[in-house]
């Protein structure tokens, strides 16, 4: 009786500890996005005092003077959310149709064109790197948001999405049902199917612009001007080996980490299900 | 009647018309909805990848234009295989792989039994905190982990000052300020912290996930065999994990070996002290666009290439064997 007790105490003393244990893991991630916000409303000297600051500070709006001095803050701001929305919208279409069409249709080729654009999926991003810089030089793209925005619409995971969920979630009855009826192919896509994959849609729309919002190697190579670089590059292009102005750094950081944030708060489920996507065979 | 008759015959032909349009209508469609995105995949996804190997066998300098490629072979890759840069970013970079990549591996899967056990109302929340930083922007981040790891007056050098004065456990932390980034034994950590960091929670998703597949009856008929929660996870849990293991060992292969932003942004491009945290992937890119050395950098991406494809097979190899054991062992029961 007595040893039973000890047992269940040992046991929830453990679980206790446990929890304690993941709850502090879980704090300690978003440290980093607490001392973002923390430092972007102090100064330099401040944030490089000792004990560091440890609470929000009170020059966020300086902050955000000194980093309009430096670079054309409002601009990149622009720049990646346009860069960002073409690269949704593109690759939500696109990939909508093509997967579309490896789900419900039959062709010649099929396996083999559908096996080619999982396969690149597989390969490192940095085979492309120089040959994209001089297609765009080539083209006279560099500088120039398309650069970034068309090569990231052919987006191999976002066949993959679309065609997993579009064979699932759609019967083939509708399609046959709407044929019977008249309907022509278009048709059928634009008003029975695009209607029906809105949670897809919604989910490969997030991951898009997160990924284009976040991107830095593409833009590092194809844009030239600070007036056209996208956040990273901007908030990068900040760092000097002597001076660099970590208040305005870390302003302009928030800012760019913000957006996100609320993304994920708001759809944290629905994005971290479609991020994992293939991982678990359905 | 008549009428009737003669108001049908176009009507029938006027349908067949109809059907056959259908039908070729039917026949075009999947080729009309694939090709905006197969003419950007060819453009954008394929022919960058079939010309890095044609550059890799041609030697081009920028200022002579187009015209100024010239085929020399073999000769990029034995100049790469004989550089000992390269081989020290491949040194590095395997180092940073391996100190990243396995505590992600390490702290996932027990993080997501735990979680999938014990958790119930609030797992999203928790999950969502590890996850967090898988979604947010690595240069953002990466410039915020430089003020932490900032040496006189970083935050992660105050906490282990502090954490060095308690009693009992002070022993284990450094009593002076450690020089993160300009040591080349401190810098590989940090970086490899911040990948870690990064990938953690992503991690911990996919174990979740793997084990939301289990069976409930395994573990209740192992309860019933008087199996403690220990036994149920090294018995029922991690060999059922094995597959998920194996395709998170080869993202993190992948990934790892690609590794860029985190080591760029935080030496400013150059590589850090003594070069410790340059990557392969960092010195191709300085190959090309700082010393413009197109040929060679393409051979260097190719080599790259090739070790995680050797690496992949390799991790498939030491997970996936058991696999095959293991069907064929159900096969033959």
């Amino acid at each position: 009786m007595h040893k039973a007790h000890s047992i269940k105490r040992a046991r929830q003393h453990r679980a206790i500890m446990a929890y304690a244990l993941v709850g502090i893991g879980a704090l300690f991630m978003l440290t980093p996005f607490y001392f973002m916000f923390v430092f972007a409303g102090h100064t330099r000297s401040e944030i490089f005092q000792m004990p560091p600051p440890l609470w929000f500070g009170g020059h966020f709006l300086e902050n955000m003077d000194l980093l309009l001095e430096r670079i054309p803050f409002w601009r990149n701001v622009a720049n990646s959310l346009y860069v960002g929305l073409m690269s949704t919208a593109l690759t939500l279409l696109f990939c909508a149709m093509g997967g579309y069409a490896f789900a419900m249709y039959e062709f010649k080729y099929k396996k083999a064109v559908f096996a080619l654009v999982m396969s690149t999926m597989l390969l490192p991003q940095f085979l492309g790197l120089i040959p994209t810089f001089m297609i765009m030089d080539f083209l006279g793209w560099l500088d120039q948001p398309r650069a970034l925005y068309l090569p990231g619409a052919a987006s191999a995971f976002g066949i993959f999405l679309m065609r997993q969920y579009i064979g699932s979630a759609i019967p083939k009855e509708i399609i046959e049902a709407a044929r019977m009826d008249g309907c022509g192919e278009f048709r059928i896509f634009f008003s029975i199917v695009l209607p029906l994959i809105g949670p897809a849609l919604s989910t490969l729309g997030l991951i898009a612009f997160i990924g284009s919002w976040n991107n830095f190697v593409g833009p590092l190579v194809v844009m030239q001007s600070v007036e056209n670089y996208t956040l990273p590059l901007a908030l990068r292009s900040l760092q000097s080996p002597v001076n660099t102005p970590w208040g305005a750094v870390m302003a302009g950081s928030a800012v760019a980490v913000l957006p996100l944030l609320v993304l994920f708060a708001l759809s944290s489920r629905r994005l971290i299900d479609g991020l994992t996507a293939g991982a678990v065979k359905s | 009647m008549m009428k009737i008759e003669a108001g049908r015959m176009p009507a029938v032909s006027q349908n067949q018309r109809k059907v056959q349009w259908q039908r070729w209508q039917r026949r075009a469609a999947p080729w009309m909805f694939l090709t905006p995105f197969v003419v950007l995949f060819l453009c954008f996804g394929v022919f960058p990848i079939l010309f890095s190997l044609f550059l890799s066998f041609h030697s081009w300098n920028p200022a002579d234009g187009w015209a100024g490629m010239k085929f020399v072979g073999l000769e990029n890759f034995s100049f790469a295989l004989g550089d000992e840069w390269f081989w020290k970013s491949l040194w590095n970079t395997a180092l940073l792989a391996l100190l990243s990549g396995l505590p992600q591996h390490l702290v996932a899967i027990p993080l997501a039994y735990f979680l999938h056990t014990s958790f119930k109302r609030s797992r999203n929340l928790v999950v969502g905190a590890y996850f967090v930083p898988y979604i947010t922007s690595t240069v953002a981040v990466t410039l915020m982990f430089t003020a932490l790891f900032s040496t006189d007056f970083g935050v992660i050098n105050a906490a282990l000052l502090w954490l060095a004065k308690l009693p009992l456990v002070g022993g284990l932390f450094p009593v002076e300020a450690v020089d993160w980034i300009g040591k080349p034994a401190f810098i590989q950590p940090a970086v490899a912290f911040i990948v870690f960091w990064r990938f953690v929670g992503f991690n911990t998703v996919l174990y979740l996930a793997a084990l939301q597949t289990i069976p409930k009856e395994l573990y209740e008929a192992a309860e019933m065999d008087g199996a403690g929660k220990w036994q149920q996870f090294w018995h029922i849990t991690l060999p059922l994990l094995r597959p998920m293991m194996f395709f998170g060992a080869t993202l993190s292969v992948i990934g790892g070996l690609q590794l860029f932003d985190e080591p760029f942004v935080l030496t400013g491009g150059r590589g850090g002290a003594d070069q410790a945290v340059l990557t392969t992937a960092m010195y191709m890119f300085r190959s090309a666009f700082e010393f413009g050395e197109y040929g060679a950098a393409s051979a260097i991406s190719w080599l790259l290439f090739v070790i995680i494809a050797l690496l992949s097979w390799l991790t498939h190899k030491i997970f996936g064997q058991h696999d095959e054991a293991a069907e064929k062992g159900e096969q033959h029961a």
